[in-house]
């Protein structure tokens, strides 16, 4: 079997669930003849035809908003928006409609939509294209928010994002859509969402990530493992709803715990992970959890985007940190 | 120099504010029954709205934006649709909403602040109202998009307001049923008003109606006061929608006799003149006058249907009232379709806390 990219786990998917599925319709800018602006849907449209690869206008907030028509409608509309920072016009479809219509309804109308955007820095893109801004999404009620960080895990939990029957805002880490390579059958077998995974068991630290800063985690680990540390990796996946059962069974056995996330570290995820260890696992933890994030700026231009991403150094630091602390 | 484009915007109307028809009625207002029944339900609506805004002044329910002399526009959209269609309403078009099946006691439950007033027991696909203005554009322009991908002879209807088209997502969804002919009707409730910003200050254009042309089809004007004409532009727009002949815009004039909600006191920015002559064009003294004119309806039969009205809204009052109170676990179990576990222990709490009485609404 091959070893597919990211980015063609990613389309892979979508053929998979659109043959499987006739509701299922995908929806964006370039998406159809071009394949989209990193090729997420190549060869969809030659494939299902243009009824149900839409090539819309070059309007974000039209195509979350019409995604929310469309699923009330009983299609599964999997919209796609160029970029995390193009994503901020549809806010008011997302926050106000999609995430609301089966509460507000009380059941009577529902929206199994997916919206999927490519976020994070790293790829020397302009101005704009290079947000982590998932705690938006992950603050707002009704949503879920996945974030696949490998090929196999991208397939997967695309699958069940398309398959669930609430809207999911699906964030791929456009860093990632090439670096790594793996195989992944093509058998149209979900993962489970609202579960961590844990890519990596560890008794001496727990290092919890998402998206592309798993990357450089999982380096962290490895030469961690050479320095005689055992690291625990988690994958949390699933921001919103997350699954601190995980989480806190990891940090209780191990009593210490860094986290790792690129986007800025005011009100980031990572400060609710954190608060919820200190809630429930205070006792269990023989040293402060430590984040390691974003800094709380505007992300630089490319010339400045790799001092702003965290990297391995950063990881190796503040693990030190937290053995050191007693 | 060439002119390579024109435009013009037609206007309809049927009935004089005095209730004389102006040209000949469409075949349809051959039907005396068809006349009365339009008339009656403009009567009941008006009869619910001035019950609506009395429970609001007696405590009785939230605040509530009244439809009073905007009667005909929601009655005729509502008459014209077929039941298939879909509805994607502001909130000023209770008149088209009874007409499709959504009871009284729903909407004064929703304005009453419960979620279950949206969730029409005989209406399974029309949209709820829609609060923070211009985005059910948008909805009803996915709605005609799945109707459209899946070939199916339907059309979708948006009600907005004048205010609304302002907005990006009007421009947006305007633009997007031209480029795909969606099968969509834009009816503009264009009452005047949007709060305390008058119709003139939303735009320089000379009619709302053109906002159609920059999406490429047709865009017209109806008076808004004459129930015959917007029955009359609305079917016509959707016989068209549904024939795969793509989107229509109709911008209805019409004017907000009351103010924007009862929380609202429009004597703060509009002129008592003003007011006073928009009464003179209501719609229901014309629709009256003219089925009087021509023998179809009597005093004894206004005052039996005025009767009955307060029957049946007195009747939808009580159901209101009598609603039993909210579960406190409904805003945690229509979330998702299953409850997440990060939720469950909130959920708790909040069972324990109304069990303390925690979250009792006084007054």
């Amino acid at each position: 079997m091959a070893e597919i990219s990211l980015i063609e786990a990613i389309t892979q998917a979508l053929a998979y669930e659109m043959q499987a599925d006739k509701e299922v319709v995908v929806l964006g800018e370039d998406i159809g003849i071009n394949g989209g602006v990193f090729r997420a849907t190549v060869g969809l449209i030659e494939k299902f035809g243009p009824d149900r690869v839409l090539d819309t206008p070059l309007a974000e907030s039209m195509i979350a908003g019409i995604a929310v028509g469309m699923a009330a409608q009983g299609l599964k509309p999997v919209a796609e928006i160029q970029f995390m920072g193009f994503t901020y016009p549809a806010l008011d479809q997302i926050l106000n409609h999609a995430s609301r219509m089966r509460n507000r309804t009380r059941g009577r109308l529902t929206c199994p939509m997916v919206l999927r955007t490519p976020y994070g820095a790293g790829i020397h893109a302009p101005e704009h294209h290079s947000e982590s801004t998932e705690a938006i999404f992950a603050h707002t009620p009704g949503l879920r928010v996945v974030i696949p960080s490998s090929p196999a895990r991208a397939y997967g939990l695309l699958l069940a994002a398309i398959r669930d029957p609430d809207p999911v805002i699906f964030l791929e880490p456009s860093r990632l859509y090439r670096l790594v390579k793996q195989e992944v059958p093509d058998n149209g077998e979900a993962l489970p969402l609202d579960q961590c995974f844990v890519l990596r068991e560890g008794s001496d630290i727990t290092l919890v990530s998402w998206g592309a800063m798993l990357h450089e985690t999982l380096q962290a680990a490895k030469t961690l493992e050479a320095q005689g540390i055992s690291a625990e990796v988690i994958d949390v996946a699933t921001i919103k709803p997350l699954d601190m059962e995980t989480i806190l069974a990891s940090v209780m056995k191990t009593g210490r715990c860094v986290i790792i996330h690129e986007a800025a570290k005011n009100c980031g995820v990572g400060a609710e992970i954190a608060a919820q260890i200190s809630e429930k696992a205070l006792l269990n933890l023989h040293a402060p959890v430590l984040r390691v994030t974003g800094y709380d700026t505007i992300v630089p231009y490319l010339k400045l985007e790799q001092l702003y991403l965290p990297n391995e150094a950063r990881i190796l630091n503040a693990v030190q940190q937290t053995l050191e602390f007693a | 120099m060439t002119t390579i484009a024109t435009f013009n915007i037609e206007y309809t109307r049927f009935l004089d504010a005095q209730g004389k028809s102006t040209q000949t009625l469409p075949a349809f207002a051959n039907d005396a029954k068809t006349l009365v029944e339009l008339y009656k339900w403009m009567v009941l609506t008006r009869v619910f709205d001035a019950k609506a805004v009395a429970l609001q002044r007696t405590g009785k329910m939230g605040t509530y934006p009244s439809t009073l002399g905007q009667e005909a526009v929601a009655v005729g959209i509502g008459n014209a649709m077929h039941k298939e269609d879909v509805l994607c309403p502001a909130y000023r078009e209770t008149g088209a909403q009874f007409q499709r099946g959504v009871k009284m006691s729903e909407i004064l439950a929703y304005w009453g602040g419960d979620e279950r007033g949206s969730c029409f027991k005989e209406n399974r696909e029309d949209f709820p109202l829609c609060v923070p203005i211009g985005t059910q554009t948008l909805h009803a322009a996915g709605i005609a998009t799945a109707m459209k991908v899946r070939k199916q002879p339907r059309a979708a209807v948006m009600v907005c307001g004048d205010g609304a088209t302002s907005q990006g997502d009007f421009y947006e969804s305007v633009n997007l049923a031209g480029a795909w002919e969606l099968p969509l009707v834009f009816v503009i409730n264009n009452n005047q008003w949007a709060i305390s910003i008058p119709r003139s200050a939303q735009t320089h254009c000379q009619t709302l109606a053109q906002k159609a042309l920059a999406g490429g089809f047709t865009g017209e004007q109806v008076d808004g006061n004459d129930v015959i004409a917007v029955r009359y532009v609305m079917e016509r727009a959707l016989e068209k929608a549904r024939k795969g002949g793509g989107p229509t815009l109709i911008e209805a004039i019409t004017y907000r006799l009351h103010d924007h909600t009862t929380a609202d006191d429009a004597t703060r920015y509009r002129d008592k003149e003003e007011v006073k002559k928009a009464w003179e064009l209501e719609p229901i003294a014309r629709l009256r006058n003219y089925l009087a004119q021509q023998g179809h309806w009597s005093k004894e039969q206004e005052d039996k249907w005025q009767a009955e009205c307060s029957v049946q809204v007195e009747h939808a009052v009580q159901e209101y009232l009598n609603i039993s109170p909210p579960s406190p676990t409904d805003m945690f179990d229509y979330l998702y379709a299953k409850l997440p576990h990060d939720l469950i222990e909130q959920r708790e709490q909040a069972i324990a806390e109304a069990k303390l009485g925690g979250g009792h609404h006084h007054g």
